[in-house]
Formats: structure tokens, C-alpha cells, sequence
């Protein structure tokens, strides 16, 4: 379990953190959500008791970073934005190292080699870290959290620079691990954190804007009444057409794609999914739908609804757009 | 800590520095010890133990610099800090890989007074008071540059600027000749380190000298403690 009150972190006359509070229950995966520089890295640095907090407290499994540092760090596998790890060394001699520097108890040479097996860096075991690649020195500062199989997982941005392949393993690494241990990772990509994490936390600016579960956040975030539609055909007439289906209540044309070929914003009612009409309606008359998605929100997009409570706050341009059309009258 | 010093002591063995340093203290002593004494006929080799002093003023920095310069430049000090050792714990760790490389350059000392056994009746309490005061002395130079690496992210400075303290120390006796106060003078020469070194060349032992190594070292060690302590709150 790990819980922090009331955190609050200044360098200098700068308020890095201020005054958060969460709380992550055993066997849950909580997600750091933030643009760069919100305050992720720092929160992650005074829960694993590198930083010290300005003020407020942070317990791991009721243990007072603080108060009792050793005792709380023995209980924490840390996975630092950059992985902490010494070039000089094979993987072999790093995990050996940790292994002694954590004072690690368990069966030295099964407890590694599964650890191994589990971050999938078996066949490099005897290479030097400084020739891996990217991927792997993520991978080798993963099994370095790992060493000792602490109960809580502190991951600050753990897929940063992995290729595709690798940011879906080590999701499932990561939801496979939140089983039973207590996971915290940090991250700027909503999609990522949607996908892995049981719980939100939101942070902007060193604050707090939202707390929630994956599940609620995401339903409140989604905006399924936005669609974006390249369709294939006069510009005028799928417009109308568009315009025409039911719970629809704005369209404009955004711009040209190619050749006969615009991009069009359609904005329905609120909570109504109109995108089975709408394909019905163009296929109807055979004007191809060449692409339709809803108008996800950014990252950007979502804070600036969660901070201003704006229904739709990051699409401004778009809005800004659609409210120049109507007063031209071309709407 | 023993987890650091086995990291650090391989670490030495890795990269060239360990073998530079040990051969050039072992390059050094060797031509003291030719010109000194075998070339000369004379069985008092500690001439060749005052030329070390110098020696390692020079090159005990290289081997202190990247000790926590390094960590905090690759951000291993991440792990370090977050792991469940005491700071003191990590920095008698560093200390003590540091100090093993550097007794090892040194250990050739006491080769030299056995090949000179062949050919003198030699005076081994002598040889050992000796080796003792370079291995005290060793110990004050490694915990100054172990401080002074933990100051800076940049392994130049650090070298730098431990050369430079070291030089300051022993510059000490030069400082209190150019003050004319007599009291404040003899206050800072009762600080010189190079004074207490010479007394253990010439054999003289005193427990008193043997204390003040000990607890220069003892204090640029607690100071490193408090450094990587104070990051935390910056």
C-alpha cells in the first residue's frame, strides 16, 4: 500500500509538488498521468525517499519514508526515468550488485534467473550494459525494481523509448506484476495508462486535477459525439447529407485531403454515438467513407477539461471555428 | 557497503585508472627508491617515502574523482540513495574501494625494504613507521577527494579540486610561516599535515599524529555523508 498526505515539494521559491494527496491499495496499478514537468518524477523521487519532501508524509505499507527509510526502502523496487545502471558492467555483475546493495535474502541464482526470464533478458546476460540497446538497459532497470521481489513497483515512465513489441510486453509485464504487488507508474500517454492502470491519478502543475477509476475517467473523457470523416464526394452535398442525420448538430469541412476528398468535423448531441447512421447515410447516396474516428482528446485536451470543466475545452480551435462559420452564416 | 566496494574495486580493473595508478606509483617509487638509495649506497629509504607523499598528492585524485561525480552524472545514485543502505554505509563502501586500490600501489614499499634486506641490516620499524604514515596518509587524501567528488557531477572538477585541497594541506606550513601573529600561526601549523608526515618518516611515532589522520579522515567522510544528505533537501 502506499499512501502520501498532503505532499508538497519547493525548489527553491519554486513549488514543484504541491500539497497531493492518493492513495494506492494492495494488487492495484495506479497511474501517474502528466504533461512533462507536472510533478510526476519528483512525487516518484520523494516516495522512493531519494528527494525529501518539503512537507507532508509518504508511507509505504504504513512505513514513514522519513521516519524509517530503510526499512520502507526495503520494501520498494524503483524503475528511475533513466535507468540507474552502470555501463562497465554485464548484466550479470549489475543484477549481482543490486542483488548484494539491496541486501536481497532469497536464493541468489533461481531469484535472479527468473527475474531474467521474466523481463526477457536472458540471452544478453553476459553483455556488457553499455553495448544494449535502448530497450534492453529499459528492460535491464526493470529487472534491477524487480531484485527482491519488493512489494511495491515505483515505474517512472517505464516504456519510454521501447519499440512497439516491447511497450505491449511490457504492459502485460506490468498488469501481470499488478497481481501482487502494489504498482505505481507514471506516464504522459492517457491511451497507455487507460490501458494498464486500475486507478487515475491526474496531475497538472504540480497539483492534483483528477483521482478516479480508469473506467469512470475514461467515460467522462471520451467524446464519441465528435467524429473527424474524410469522405469522398462534393463538398456541398455530403455536408447537407451529414447534416440531415438525426442528433447531428453541427458540420463543417475542415479541409481538402486529396482530390475530391475532405475532411469534415460533425459534432452530435452529447452521449449520442451517431457513427452507424452517419455511415448508413453516405452509403446510402455511395459516397465512400474513406476515414471516420472519434475526435479523441489529447492529452492536452484532457487537462484542460478536467482544470476548466470545459465539456469540450482542448478543441478551440475547432470550436473557435465552428462559431466563426455560424456567425458568417455558413453553418 | 560491501555490495559498493566489490562494485567499485572491480570498477577500478575495468577502466585503466587502477592499473595507472598502480603503476605509477609503482614507476615513482621505483626511481625514488634507484636514486634515493640503491644508486647511492644507502640503506635509509625514507627519502623515497617523502617523494611518495608527493606522488600521491597528484594521483590519489584520479583515483577518487568519478566515486560519486560519476553516480550523480549517470543518475546512479538513484538506485544507491533509494536502496536500503546508510549513506555512511555507501560512502565507507566508496571510501574503502578507493583506499584498497590505493594500498595496493603502495604495498610495493614494503618490497623494496626486503630487497634492500639483501644487501643492509634494515631497520624495519623504521620501514613499517613509515609505510604506516604513506598509508595514513593515503587515507586523508582519498577521503578529501571523495568529498570533493561528491560536490560535483563533472569527474574533472573533481580531480581539480581535490588536487587543489590537497595541495592547500599541504601548503599549511607555507600559510602559518607568512602569518606574523604568533598565536594564530602556531594554531594553523599545529593543523599541518606534511609536519606530522615528516615526524612518522624520521621514525618518530606519536600517538597523537596517528589520531589526527585518523580524524581528518573520519571528518571528510562525515562531510560526504552530509552532502549526499543535503541533495536530498535541495
Amino acid at each position: 500500500m502506499i499512501e502520501v498526505k498532503n505532499l508538497t515539494k519547493c525548489y527553491g521559491s519554486k513549488k514543484a509538488v504541491s500539497d497531493i494527496s492518493f492513495k494506492a491499495e494492495d494488487g492495484q496499478i495506479l497511474g501517474f498521468l502528466g504533461p512533462n514537468g507536472a510533478g510526476k518524477s519528483t512525487t516518484m523521487n520523494i516516495l522512493t525517499g531519494y528527494l525529501s519532501s518539503t512537507q507532508g508524509q509518504a508511507f509505504i505499507n504504513d512505513v514513514d519514508i522519513l521516519e524509517n527509510p530503510i526499512e520502507a526502502k526495503k520494501m520498494i523496487g524503483y524503475l528511475p526515468e533513466q535507468p540507474p545502471l552502470y555501463f562497465d558492467m554485464t548484466v550479470d555483475e549489475y543484477l549481482d550488485f543490486v542483488y548484494g546493495l539491496k541486501g536481497c535474502r532469497l536464493p541468489k541464482k533461481s531469484h535472479l534467473n527468473e527475474i531474467c526470464e521474466i523481463v526477457k533478458i536472458t540471452d544478453v546476460r553476459k553483455r556488457l550494459i553499455k553495448n544494449l540497446s535502448k530497450g534492453y538497459k529499459q528492460r535491464v532497470g526493470f529487472a534491477q525494481a524487480l531484485v527482491g521481489n519488493p512489494k511495491v513497483l515505483v515505474l517512472d515512465e517505464p516504456t519510454v523509448g521501447l519499440d512497439p513489441k516491447q511497450i505491449i510486453e511490457i504492459r502485460t509485464l506490468i498488469k501481470r506484476l499488478g497481481k501482487n504487488h502494489t504498482v505505481i507508474l507514471s506516464s504522459h500517454i492517457l491511451p497507455e495508462v487507460q490501458a494498464v492502470c486500475d486507478r487515475i491519478v491526474v496531475i497538472n502543475k504540480g497539483r492534483i486535477v483528477a483521482d478516479d477509476n480508469a473506467e469512470t475517467l475514461a467515460k467522462n473523457l471520451s467524446a464519441d459525439h465528435k467524429l473527424v470523416i474524410h469522405a469522398e464526394g462534393g463538398e456541398g452535398e455530403i455536408k447537407k447529407l451529414l447534416e440531415s442525420v438525426p442528433q447531428v448538430q453541427r458540420v463543417f469541412v475542415n479541409r481538402k485531403v486529396e482530390e475530391n476528398v475532405s475532411e469534415y468535423y460533425l459534432e452530435a448531441k452529447e452521449g449520442c454515438d451517431v457513427r452507424r447512421d452517419v455511415f448508413r447515410k453516405l452509403a446510402s447516396r455511395n459516397y465512400p467513407i474513406l476515414m471516420m474516428r472519434s475526435n479523441e482528446l489529447t492529452l492536452e485536451e484532457v487537462f484542460l477539461k478536467l482544470t476548466t470543466g470545459d465539456v469540450y475545452g482542448g478543441a478551440e480551435k475547432i470550436e473557435a471555428k465552428f462559431d466563426r462559420l455560424s456567425k458568417e452564416g455558413n453553418i | 557497503m560491501l555490495a559498493v566496494l566489490k562494485r567499485e574495486f572491480a570498477g577500478y580493473f575495468k577502466a585503466p585508472i587502477g592499473y595507472v595508478f598502480i603503476a605509477a606509483s609503482f614507476l615513482f617509487s621505483g626511481i625514488f627508491f634507484w636514486s634515493f638509495s640503491l644508486s647511492v649506497g644507502s640503506a635509509d629509504i625514507s627519502s623515497v617515502f617523502l617523494g611518495m607523499f608527493y606522488v600521491y598528492m597528484i594521483f590519489v585524485p584520479l583515483l577518487t574523482m568519478r566515486l560519486l561525480a560519476d553516480d550523480a552524472r549517470q543518475k546512479t545514485d538513484q538506485l544507491l540513495l533509494t536502496s536500503p543502505i546508510s549513506l555512511f554505509g555507501l560512502v565507507f563502501g566508496k571510501f574503502l574501494s578507493a583506499y584498497l586500490v590505493f594500498l595496493l600501489g603502495d604495498l610495493i614499499m614494503l618490497i623494496y625494504g626486503v630487497v634492500m634486506s639483501f644487501f643492509a641490516e634494515v631497520n624495519w620499524a623504521m620501514i613499517l613507521g613509515n609505510f604506516a604514515a604513506l598509508a595514513l596518509i593515503g587515507a586523508v587524501f582519498v577521503s578529501v577527494g571523495l568529498f570533493i567528488s561528491s560536490l560535483t557531477e563533472s569527474q574533472m572538477i573533481a580531480a581539480i579540486g581535490s588536487f587543489g585541497a590537497n595541495l592547500l594541506l599541504v601548503l599549511i606550513n607555507t600559510i602559518a610561516s607568512v602569518i606574523p601573529i604568533e598565536g594564530i600561526s602556531d594554531v594553523i601549523l599545529s593543523l599541518s599535515i606534511f609536519d606530522r608526515y615528516y615526524e612518522f618518516t624520521t621514525g618518530i611515532f606519536s600517538l597523537g599524529n596517528l589520531l589526527f589522520f585518523l580524524s581528518v579522515t573520519v571528518i571528510f567522510l562525515f562531510l560526504t555523508v552530509r552532502v549526499l544528505e543535503k541533495r536530498r533537501w535541495a
